[in-house]
């Protein structure tokens, strides 16, 4: 049962903490643009992340996934945004309803029940470290409170974004010889969902010029 | 067989790339000509699955379970398409001609995307086909350019993603549940899954179980992750209306579906009908206290989805498979239901201008055809015999009875006598009393009696004439497929 923690464990789980460590920055983040710019950072270690398992494991095809999500998530998504922001030029202040402070301790309480509900799984396995996995939920949970907690359209965007990341890790982690095909779809459905949030946010802001969510409350009952 | 279900794959596909570059008056006709088609074909592949199931390449397998979901699917894209034809007004002018297109490749590709969700083999893409309807759906929402379709839009996207989301974690977890077994490195579909579920490990596939309800329910609405919903349904173009509440929420349980099968397989019958009678229950409940209490037709319509995917929820917490079969059987009558009584609204909202129920009055008198087909479409939503849900819920409450934990199936029966009471009093509210004379002027005025479109009115009476069938008298055929896509669904170990 007393299983050693190996490098790859340590570099993998390491790398899933700098993913976690920038969805709280996020959090703290007050431009939309300064969030964009964490999210392309974040993107980054998920892709470094894919080239580390991809030369451990010797599985080349994850190069090409490594590959692809740079290009997709750490240039074109974020460029997008940016140039939503820049056309939209107005709401750059971000709109967290609760403060800093309390906005982080919520986050720390959400992630590390995510870290310990995974952890009392107990599922080990010699050849999979099981912590990065705990580590991709805390992620996933913490991007809700991003998305519950922020009320403009660019932020609940990237909380999604940033969410599908923490996913990323855990395929990375769990289900490396996941057949590229299936990677690559996922990252193809993925762009599809960016243009279509950015057409939606486009229309929201054409019709109402503002990226706040603040009026979306005339639906309700 | 197999070159039968290809067809069916690349057919509405074909009809969404025409429909941007041909006339819009060929295209209207020609959706209905593919929709009917693809129906037709589903049909045909009844007898090709009821003993084995049918592959194309490695991406596709039908087997009876599928057959069940596309029948319901297809059916309401050839209806839907018949409606669409009187529906939607065709105006000449530049910006109309645009729009209807953009209507109908939307319109079409939806279809595409929700004919091939039971269609493709393996979880991976199961997920894969389910977010293409959704990214399409959403922009079908939002094709109407109101405050209120941006708001809407905006919800089921974020909504539906984040679902999705959590849909994609199970999907990795089951795949990580079956490397013990299958290896490091293995494909994820179905006869894979299947013959080896029975040596996963079993607390990740709970784990997994769990997240694929929540985040495919997300997308077929159940509580308490159903908040995009009636906003949706009742935003976006009736015609978007009547498939995703027919179509797309049935596909979405098709997925959690597929999930359960592997996970009574790993975990035994009792915790995933323990997982199921929760959501069922609390989703029953929440509808139901909502459509007493709506004034808008189509978000009580919404609201009537919510409650009979709640139905189907507690259905498959029952272990006879009578039950099993009754929640297949609801799944395809729902479809025709929900279809014809949008419809239905759809030619209500034409004539009115009006969604809100306290402004519409006499509608039987005004629309001689499609009023009355309204009222008996929202009947057979209520189980009225002798339309094809009074059998299904009957099929599951006689399972839940003979269940050691009966109250359920008492519950049941209340809480849906309940909604009956909420949906039926608005219906005739609106369509029956009298209509008061209206003020000189006022926009009740230009009501004029007569159908908007006798289109609208051949669509509901084909629903309509479904739901008799599969009321009265299922074909042994389908009567087959049901119990062999039941049996499917067995929880042997």
């Amino acid at each position: 049962m007393h299983h050693v923690p190996s490098t790859y464990d340590g570099i993998t789980a390491g790398l899933a903490v700098l993913v976690l460590l920038s969805e709280f920055a996020m959090l703290r983040a007050p431009l939309l643009r300064s969030q964009v710019r964490l999210y392309a950072f974040q993107s980054l270690v998920v892709a470094s992340l894919a080239v580390f398992v991809a030369a451990s494991k010797h599985i080349d095809e994850l190069y090409v996934l490594a590959a692809l999500s740079l290009l997709l998530k750490v240039l074109l998504v974020p460029g997008l945004i940016m140039r939503l922001l820049r056309d939209a030029d107005t709401d750059l202040a971000g709109s967290s309803v609760l403060g800093v402070a309390s906005a982080i301790l919520i986050a720390i309480v959400v992630a590390a029940f995510g870290f310990f509900a995974v952890g009392s799984l107990h599922v080990s396995s010699s050849s999979l470290p099981t912590s990065a996995l705990s580590i991709a939920c805390a992620i996933v949970l913490v991007a809700f409170v991003l998305i519950i907690l922020r009320k403009d359209v660019v932020s609940q965007a990237i909380g999604f974004f940033s969410l599908e990341n923490g996913v990323s890790i855990a395929s990375l982690v769990v289900a490396s010889g996941l057949p590229l095909i299936v990677d690559v779809a996922f990252l193809f459905d993925l762009l599809v969902a960016v243009v279509v949030f950015g057409v939606i946010m486009r229309v929201h802001h054409l019709r109402n010029d503002t990226l706040s969510t603040h009026d979306f409350d005339r639906l309700r009952g | 067989m197999s070159a039968l279900v290809v067809v069916l794959v690349c057919l509405p596909f074909l009809m969404a790339i025409v429909a941007c570059v041909v006339p819009i008056d060929v295209t209207r006709h020609l959706t209905i000509v593919v929709g009917v088609t693809t129906f037709a074909l589903s049909i045909g592949l009844i007898p090709g699955v009821t003993h084995s199931s049918v592959t194309a390449g490695g991406l596709i397998r039908v087997d009876s379970l599928s057959v069940v979901f596309l029948l319901a699917v297809t059916f309401l894209y050839a209806t839907t398409a018949i409606f669409v034809r009187g529906y939607l007004p065709l105006d000449p002018s530049a910006a109309g001609r645009v729009y209807g297109r953009r209507f109908y490749a939307g319109l079409n590709l939806f279809c595409w995307s929700l004919v091939i969700v039971p269609l493709v083999n393996g979880l991976a893409l199961l997920w894969i086909a389910i977010e293409i309807t959704t990214v399409v759906s959403a922009l079908l929402v939002a094709i109407d350019d109101t405050e209120g379709a941006s708001e809407a839009a905006w919800k089921y996207i974020l909504i539906a993603s984040l679902g999705l989301g959590i849909a994609l974690f199970a999907t990795i977890m089951m795949y990580y549940a079956g490397t013990s077994v299958l290896g490091s490195s293995y494909n994820l579909s179905y006869p894979t899954l299947l013959a080896s579920a029975a040596h996963f490990h079993p607390d990740v596939v709970r784990f997994a179980f769990v997240l694929a309800v929540l985040g495919y329910g997300t997308k077929m609405g159940l509580f308490p992750v159903h908040t995009w919903l009636p906003d949706a349904h009742s935003e976006a173009p009736t015609p978007v209306s009547a498939l995703l509440s027919g179509a797309l929420l049935a596909v979405s349980f098709y997925a959690i579906l597929r999930f359960f099968q592997i996970a009574v397989r790993t975990l035994g019958p009792t915790f995933p009908r323990d997982v199921f009678l929760i959501f069922g229950v609390a989703t029953l409940l929440l509808a139901t206290l909502y459509l007493l209490s709506q004034r808008d037709m189509k978000r009580m319509l919404a609201y009537s989805s919510v409650e009979h995917m709640g139905i189907l929820a507690i259905g498959m917490s029952f272990s006879a498979p009578i039950a099993v079969v009754g929640v297949l059987l609801q799944v395809m009558a729902h479809a025709a239901a929900k279809g014809t009584a949008f419809f239905g609204v759809g030619s209500v909202v034409r004539k009115f201008g009006s969604k809100d129920m306290s402004k519409i009055r006499g509608g039987v008198g005004v629309l001689p055809w499609s009023g009355p087909m309204l009222i008996l479409s929202v009947l057979a939503l209520s189980a009225m015999p002798p339309f094809g849900i009074f059998r299904s819920e009957f099929l599951i409450v006689y399972g839940g009875l003979r269940e050691p934990r009966d109250t359920v199936a008492a519950i049941l029966v209340v809480l849906v006598t309940l909604a009956f009471f909420g949906l039926s009093w608005f219906t005739t509210q609106t369509m029956l009393s009298p209509s008061v004379p209206p003020v000189e002027g006022s926009p009740e005025a230009q009501v004029v009696k007569g159908e908007v479109s006798n289109w609208i009115v051949v669509s509901m009476a084909v629903g309509l004439l479904a739901l008799l069938l599969l009321g009265v008298h299922p074909p042994s055929q389908l009567s087959h497929l049901l119990d062999r896509a039941a049996y499917e669904l067995r929880a042997a170990r």
